[in-house]
């Protein structure tokens, strides 16, 4: 059982597993265990994936045509369920990023301009 | 595109994740047992994603439909006797219904079979002042419709027969005199050569006829050559200029009127008519029109009743104001079906009310069935399904059922049409046009839903009701299922008070006395020609006519078997309704007026001597026609009771003297008899008006041979035909029929409707029978320990009869009293087609109450005598 660090997790917002799951797939295809654990070490441990809400979540990307999913072999021999990002897929995780990324920026203007009493 | 992946293939894959993360959490250091804990752990309820994955771009509701599907038929599968007769019953009402609709809907709701048919209507001119109605109209009065700017087109038709000469032998054919435009009105095209020119106005006849497609193809072969041949109509020249296309009928009143043969072009003045018709003479019986596009019909009515109020103030010498002359346009589609229509609206209703009495049967069924099934439902509720979950279920069942009961239903219907369409009687108008189109599977469809949502309903809001706990579920079915089953005997009841009172109009009917004795008389037809060009007439005058009827009176009865012989005008063969339009003539009687276009119209034949004996026909007073009756002597006629009381109400008709005719100019005829009333225009009335001319006295060109004797009527029309080509060799002779069988045919579409309604009746009853007998045997199954308790206790056996009875007895009377209610109002509604009984008709009203009485009696019998039998010490053991 992995120990929790002494800042609990957070939880993921709605609709952003969906964007870190294409953003984790740029770099190569991946199944879904490598997808949850590469969030979970890319974000240094502070975002943590849900194992069981993963897979509805590649099914529906799939679904949308996002990221397409292939039986294969994984390094050490075992049978997974590989994702690679589709052209499709590729535009709208750029989409995501930008709207993510203006959202981040102005919801950090609005905390910042008021400084925090106490 | 994205596939639906199979639920094992997304198993697969968890499976696969959770054998990595078993394999991360070993190499961490934990044991085998640990590690797949925790990652099942982590990973959370496999199940619930599982099912999400399956959920993903499925259409669940349908998925939920098929899955309720199949359970449903396992369910039936279980229960095949319940699911049988479900089906079965289904079948019947749907089957039914949907054979009942596919008439409704050839006959009354599609439009008649010309283009923009919703525009066309008949003109028809009323006398209300005069208390005629459907007078017809003069040819002034159709050139001032055509010209009013009202109508795209008005068109004058007039049917007749006609004999035709020049084919392989003389026949007589329906023959249609129409104004030029008439096809334009019709908006129809012959299918080789052309119509009429519809903007010729020259007097006379046009030298061309159109024909049909039926005689085209019976006597000429189907020839595509014969534009130009010519033939001989009433030894008239003609030349055919076009065949109407198969299929193409015209808009007429009865199957005769539909189906004719040949259509001739007269602008209706000129010869053999009056270069200038008179005003007054309204001798053209009907017209047609068709509205210009977007004038609506009461639109077109006012103008009409604009251009009535002008001309009446135009010609008040032809229209006098207490005559009231008012014009009606009627939907050419109610012209056509405006008989059938009441009819064929009861025997819709009354299938549909064996269709609903079967679905609260079978509604019955499945409310036993879901008290049954009380442990089935509670397990499911308990396990997490929810109650709209159940309710689903349930309607998916009965649907099921209905659908299974729809498609046998219709199929059987697919398979027995034809033999089911020749049941209906051949007057039925647009008979050809009953189909099973996409209209009527539609509607057999729909009512099959409809009738497994109405059926399914009762048990499923029942189930949807039921607390899991609540012992008193029984109870409520038990109300629930007599509610149903006294409705169910209340409609029974109106269906068989409806049957009962059609059934005692009818055999009222039947039984009437009918004034004349048909038995063994055969009736054969000619008709002599009536030519256009007087020069080639050979039977101009009743001096020629004459020696011609004694000759074929005097052959006939030189036959072996003949009995009795004579001949009339085929207006008086009783009962037969070929032609209503040739039976009529103007009465002018001695002394009061000489306007002939005034004149009352009355029916009237001319018939020779024997015609009254032959018929049995009683005479009362004065006396009948003898041979010396003829040509050369003053004119006589005979008149029934009815036209003495209605003509000379206070005065002896007997020497008074009538002309039987438009013109002035006509000889008196003096009433010498007075025959007793007979049922000789309608099996309903017998004291419609007659009079009686002498045959050797006025012509008649429509002629009805009678003969009292011979047995075998094919042979009988082949000797007659003999006999009359023998002296005239240009004569058709044809419709040769028993005089049983023209009364009957008179009759056949109200005996159709009845036939119908009355085994509806007792589909209905037999339903009843079977609902009333189910509840109550539920009731006694439920209730078996407690009247064990009671047989225990002492109770006489009578007690626990008279307990099971006596609740049958509530709901039946209930029933009863809802039904009768409810009978008394469509009784009224239905008073049309009723005769000589009024609708509240008590001995109808009783005679159905104890009928259904009595057969609910002994539905409830059957179980209160197995309560009776109970033994209590095995219903106690039950416990």
């Amino acid at each position: 059982m992995p120990t929790r660090s002494r800042d609990e997790p957070l939880d993921l917002l709605q609709g952003t597993l969906d964007l870190l799951i294409l953003r984790t797939l740029i770099v190569e295809p991946q199944h879904g265990h490598a997808i949850a654990r590469a969030i979970k070490q890319t974000s240094e441990h502070e975002l943590l994936v849900e194992h069981g809400a993963l897979y509805p979540a590649l099914q529906r990307l799939e679904a949308r045509g996002w990221i397409a999913g292939k039986w294969g072999v994984s390094s050490n021999n075992r049978r997974a369920r590989f994702y690679s990002l589709t052209a499709a897929g590729r535009k709208q995780l750029v989409r995501q990023t930008n709207r993510w990324k203006r959202l981040a920026d102005a919801i950090a203007r609005v905390l910042d301009a008021h400084p925090i009493e106490g | 595109m994205f596939r639906r992946r199979p639920d094992a293939d997304f198993a697969a894959e968890i499976e696969s994740h959770l054998a990595f993360e078993i394999e991360r959490l070993q190499d961490e250091g934990l044991g085998a047992d640990e590690a797949r804990a925790a990652a099942h752990r982590a990973f959370g309820n496999v199940m619930l994603r599982r099912e999400q994955c399956y959920e993903r771009g499925r259409w669940m509701w349908w998925e939920r439909i098929v899955h309720d599907a199949r359970y449903a038929v396992r369910t039936w599968r279980n229960a095949p006797g319940l699911a049988l007769v479900s089906v079965l019953t289904i079948a019947l009402g749907i089957g039914a219904t949907t054979a009942i609709f596919s008439v409704v809907d050839a006959t009354l709701l599609h439009p008649l079979p010309y283009p923009r048919a919703e525009a066309l209507v008949s003109i028809v001119d009323d006398l209300p002042g005069a208390g005629s109605y459907d007078v017809g109209l003069s040819q002034p009065e159709w050139l001032d419709l055509q010209q009013s700017g009202i109508f795209e087109n008005v068109a004058l038709a007039w049917f007749d027969e006609n004999n035709l000469t020049g084919a392989s032998r003389p026949a007589q054919v329906r023959l249609m005199s129409v104004t030029p435009n008439y096809f334009a009105v019709l908006g129809v095209a012959p299918q080789i050569g052309r119509g009429f020119p519809a903007d010729d106005r020259s007097p006379g006849y046009l030298l061309e006829v159109v024909i049909s497609d039926g005689l085209w193809k019976r006597d000429f072969g189907a020839d595509p050559h014969v534009l130009g041949r010519s033939i001989r109509l009433d030894t008239d020249l003609y030349r055919i200029v076009g065949v109407m296309p198969p299929g193409f009928h015209a808009p007429g009143r009865t199957l005769e009127e539909r189906d004719v043969d040949v259509w001739a072009a007269t602008n209706f003045y000129g010869p053999p008519l009056s270069y200038q018709p008179p005003r007054r003479v309204r001798n053209i019986p009907g017209a047609i029109a068709r509205l210009p596009p977007g004038l609506s019909d009461s639109a077109a009515q006012h103008q009409i009743d604009a251009l009535v109020a002008n001309l009446r103030r135009q010609y008040p010498d032809d229209y006098p104001s207490r005559s009231a002359w008012a014009v009606r346009l009627v939907p050419l589609q109610n012209t056509v079906v405006g008989d059938v229509r009441p009819s064929l609206i009861l025997m819709l209703c009354a299938v549909g009310l064996v269709l609903v009495i079967g679905c609260v049967n079978i509604a019955n069924l499945l409310l036993a069935r879901a008290s049954a099934r009380r442990r089935e439902f509670a397990i499911r509720e308990a396990i997490g399904a929810g109650r709209g979950r159940l309710l689903r279920q349930l309607l998916t069942e009965s649907v099921c059922l209905s659908t299974v009961g729809g498609a046998v239903g219709v199929v059987v219907l697919f398979l027995g049409r034809a033999w089911l369409v020749r049941l209906v009687p051949t007057s039925l108008p647009r008979l050809r046009d009953v189909t099973l189109n996409w209209n009527v599977l539609l509607f057999a469809a729909a009512i099959t839903l409809l009738s497994g949502l109405i059926f399914g309903l009762a048990p499923a809001v029942d189930a949807g009701r039921r607390d899991l706990r609540s012992g008193s579920a029984p109870y409520r079915h038990a109300r629930t299922r007599s509610l149903l089953v006294a409705a169910e005997i209340a409609l029974s009841l109106v269906l068989m008070v409806a049957a009962g009172l059609l059934l005692r109009s009818f055999v009222d009917l039947l039984n009437a006395r009918l004034g004349f004795d048909p038995t063994a008389v055969t009736t054969v037809r000619t008709r002599l020609p009536y030519p256009n060009d007087t020069s080639i007439d050979k039977y101009p005058t009743i001096g020629r006519e004459a020696p011609f009827l004694r000759e074929v009176l005097r052959q006939l009865r030189a036959l072996p078997d003949v009995n009795a012989a004579a001949i009339g005008s085929s207006s008086a063969i009783p009962l037969d309704h070929a032609h209503r339009d040739m039976n009529v003539m103007p009465l002018l009687v001695e002394g009061r007026g000489t306007d002939a276009a005034q004149a009352p119209i009355v029916d009237g034949s001319a018939v020779t001597p024997e015609y009254f004996s032959l018929l049995g026909m009683a005479l009362l007073r004065g006396r009948l026609f003898t041979d010396l009756d003829a040509e050369a002597t003053p004119a006589v006629a005979v008149v029934n009771e009815a036209m003495a009381r209605a003509f000379w109400p206070d005065a002896d008709p007997i020497g008074a003297r009538v002309k039987l005719s438009a013109s002035a100019a006509a000889a008196w005829t003096t009433i010498v008899g007075i025959v007793g009333d007979a049922r000789t225009e309608t099996l309903a009335h017998s004291d419609v008006p007659q009079i009686y001319a002498s045959a050797y006295q006025k012509t008649a060109k429509h002629l009805a041979i009678f003969l009292r004797g011979p047995a075998d009527t094919a042979e009988t029309g082949d000797r007659v035909r003999e006999i009359v080509q023998r002296i005239d060799p240009t004569l058709p002779v044809f419709g040769a029929q028993p005089l049983p069988d023209t009364i009957e045919a008179s009759v056949a579409g109200r005996r159709f409707a009845i036939q119908i309604v009355a085994v509806f009746g007792l589909t209905a009853l037999l339903l009843c029978a079977l609902g009333i007998y189910g509840v109550m045997s539920y009731a006694v199954a439920a209730q078996a320990q407690e009247i064990g308790v009671r047989l225990a206790l002492g109770a006489p056996r009578r007690h626990i009869l008279a307990a099971v009875m006596g609740r049958g007895l509530a709901l039946t009377t209930a029933g009863t009293i809802a039904g009768l209610l409810f009978a008394g109002i469509v009784a009224r509604l239905m008073a049309a087609l009723l005769y000589g009984i009024r609708p509240l008709d008590p001995l109808t009203f009783t005679a159905v109450t104890i009928v259904l009485l009595g057969v609910a009696l002994l539905a409830c019998f059957m179980p209160a005598r197995r309560a009776m039998r109970i033994d209590p010490t095995t219903a106690l053991r039950c416990e």
